[in-house]
């Protein structure tokens, strides 16, 4: 893969920050976009903007072929059976709300949910929520000390009471890839559903929901080269049918009477509303990009980088880096001694470095972790190790100017 | 450089070495705080009796700028009136909003504070014990 062919794609890439080049290592929050997907969106709201599925004039069917077809090109990417087991959400945590208040209806008081405690914010309040409505009990996986799941406890925690397992397939904050197939497998002995959390794998790893055979995938558009307000909910054909629509009014019904309104098929009967066209093109083209590098590739060049990084950042005195050394998705979470994570980033950010500083919505992690907060530096196809090197090189300033009381 | 303006002398010597960083036992009043956004927290003690701040102290995890923020706000309204307190607080809520200090006086070694507007996303870690002070002693006013 060509790194330095690949930044020219990026325009946002190419800018100065208080001074410095603009080294962007916050991907895992969100990604930017290639020059394709932005003519993409462009493109489409210079020629085809319109409604989708209503109208009969030529744009109106542009605008549709436009959205269906990027829900076929979603489906092809992770290896779905059918498009219409792709349902157009905003995003992640909207995916995994709607399948926590939609699909929540077939729990029942005694059934049990299980987490990780690693999961991201989004995975873990809407199962709360929906434990509190219907009675039922929130089961966690237990960690071993590196952030990896302890597989041994899975018997004893995946019985004929659990009804659904919800993982993410990828932390955003350890880095751990979760052995997402042995899960589902144990899953399997007992009837539970599985669903995945995304949004950290798909952007970075070839993912196919086929081989997975999980039941639910979620993901975020804007953490994979695409814009944001897009994302997608797979669902395995049984499993959304067993779901009532959570949101009700055009673009879902098929016959409407005053007093009652019949579903349309799946997936429409979960998109009500006028749904992001521009969204999805942009989505698709993001799909299209990604595809013409090879997730392989894409994958093998985080690895790398991530790789490099840890070694880099290990070598400075101060630096404790959370998770598993290898394997690790392309970021590296770490604190530099007991300098506040916000500090480190206001001194990072002056020299044009961007990372996350906080809890990155893992709060109950964070106290697993003991500590308040983290810095989180997170790669994607267009990071270098040149950037690295100005990571770890501003890190050694950072406790320069902090002076006293580190390693 | 930029940083110098933000990390004042005051305030990393403030950090390093809080004043009032303790529990009160005989606090009348205390209250702890988070900030949602990164975690950090505080909790204020205050011994209040005939409308004065007789003691204060603070305990907490968080950036340097909460915590020197913390430090200073405690030096600066111990011994005060409630009154004099809130028309401090005012002051530097003022300053935090980016507008012109008036009274030099009232605000002191808070000064030293004044560079954090110039990053606008560390001004909530500069608010956070004064929020704290705010809901102990001035619940009316609105929070910032
Ligand atoms: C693992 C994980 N799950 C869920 C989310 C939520 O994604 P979104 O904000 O796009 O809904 C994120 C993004 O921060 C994430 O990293």
């Amino acid at each position: 893969m060509n790194v330095s062919l690949i930044r020219k794609d990026f325009p946002i890439l190419h800018q100065r920050i208080h001074g410095k080049s603009l080294i962007y290592l916050d991907s895992a929050a969100t990604s930017q976009m290639p020059l394709s997907v932005i003519k993409a969106i462009e493109e489409y709201a210079r020629n085809d903007n319109s409604n989708v599925h209503r109208a009969i004039h030529t744009l109106g069917e542009r605008a549709t072929a436009h959205y269906e077809g990027a829900r076929a090109k979603v489906a092809r990417f992770i290896g779905a059976p059918a498009p219409q087991q792709v349902i157009f959400v905003r995003n992640t945590t909207e995916a995994i709300n709607l399948v926590a208040w939609s699909w929540g209806m077939n729990i029942h008081p005694g059934d049990e949910l299980l987490l990780t405690p690693m999961e991201h914010h989004s995975n873990l309040i809407p199962w709360q929520q929906l434990a509190r409505r219907r009675g039922a009990k929130l089961m966690f996986m237990p960690l071993r000390s590196d952030g990896t799941i302890d597989l041994q406890e899975l018997p004893r925690l995946i019985t004929k009471k659990t009804r659904l397992i919800a993982v993410t397939h990828v932390s955003n904050v350890l880095g751990v890839i979760n052995p997402i197939q042995e899960i589902i497998s144990a899953a399997r002995q007992v009837g539970a559903r599985v669903f995945v959390d995304g949004a950290q794998s798909v952007p970075h790893m070839p993912v196919d929901v086929k081989a997975l055979d999980c039941d639910f995938l979620a993901f975020s558009g804007h953490k994979m080269c695409g814009p944001m307000g897009i994302g997608v909910l797979y669902g395995k054909a049984d499993a959304l049918e067993e779901m009532e629509p959570l949101m009700f009014g055009g673009e879902m019904i098929s016959t409407v009477s005053l007093e009652t309104a019949d579903w349309k098929e799946l997936p429409w009967r979960f998109e009500a509303g006028t749904p992001n066209v521009v969204g999805a093109v942009g989505l698709a083209a993001a799909i299209d990009y990604l595809t013409e590098l090879g997730m392989d590739s894409i994958h093998a060049h985080e690895q790398q980088i991530t790789r490099y990084a840890v070694r880099l950042l290990k070598r400075i005195p101060g630096v404790t880096i959370y998770g598993p050394e290898h394997p690790r998705g392309g970021l590296v979470t770490f604190n530099l001694g007991d300098i506040h994570p916000h500090d480190v980033a206001t001194v990072l950010d002056q020299e044009g470095i961007a990372v996350r500083a906080g809890h990155h919505c893992c709060q109950p992690l964070m106290r697993w972790l003991d500590v308040p907060a983290t810095v989180r530096a997170s790669f994607y196809l267009y990071t270098t190790e040149a950037e690295i090197d100005a990571l770890a090189h501003a890190l050694e300033k950072t406790k320069e100017f902090f002076g006293h009381g580190i390693g | 450089m930029a940083l110098d303006d933000l990390y004042r002398e005051v305030i990393m010597e403030h950090y390093r070495s809080p004043r009032n960083f303790r529990e009160l036992d005989d606090a009348t009043v205390s209250l702890t705080l988070t900030n949602p956004l990164c975690g950090d927290e505080i909790t204020l003690y205050a011994r209040i009796a005939d409308d004065r701040i007789e003691d204060v102290t603070f305990l907490g995890r968080g950036c340097s700028i909460s915590q020197a923020s913390a430090s200073l706000m405690t030096e600066a309204i111990k011994g005060k009136s409630l009154d004099e307190a809130v028309s401090i607080m005012s002051d530097f809520r003022g300053m935090m909003r980016g507008e012109p200090v008036e009274d030099d006086e009232s605000l002191g070694d808070l000064l030293a504070l004044s560079g954090v507007t110039k990053f606008p996303v560390r001004v909530k870690c500069a608010v956070l014990p004064w929020e704290a002070l705010r809901q102990v002693i001035a619940p009316d006013q609105t929070p910032e």
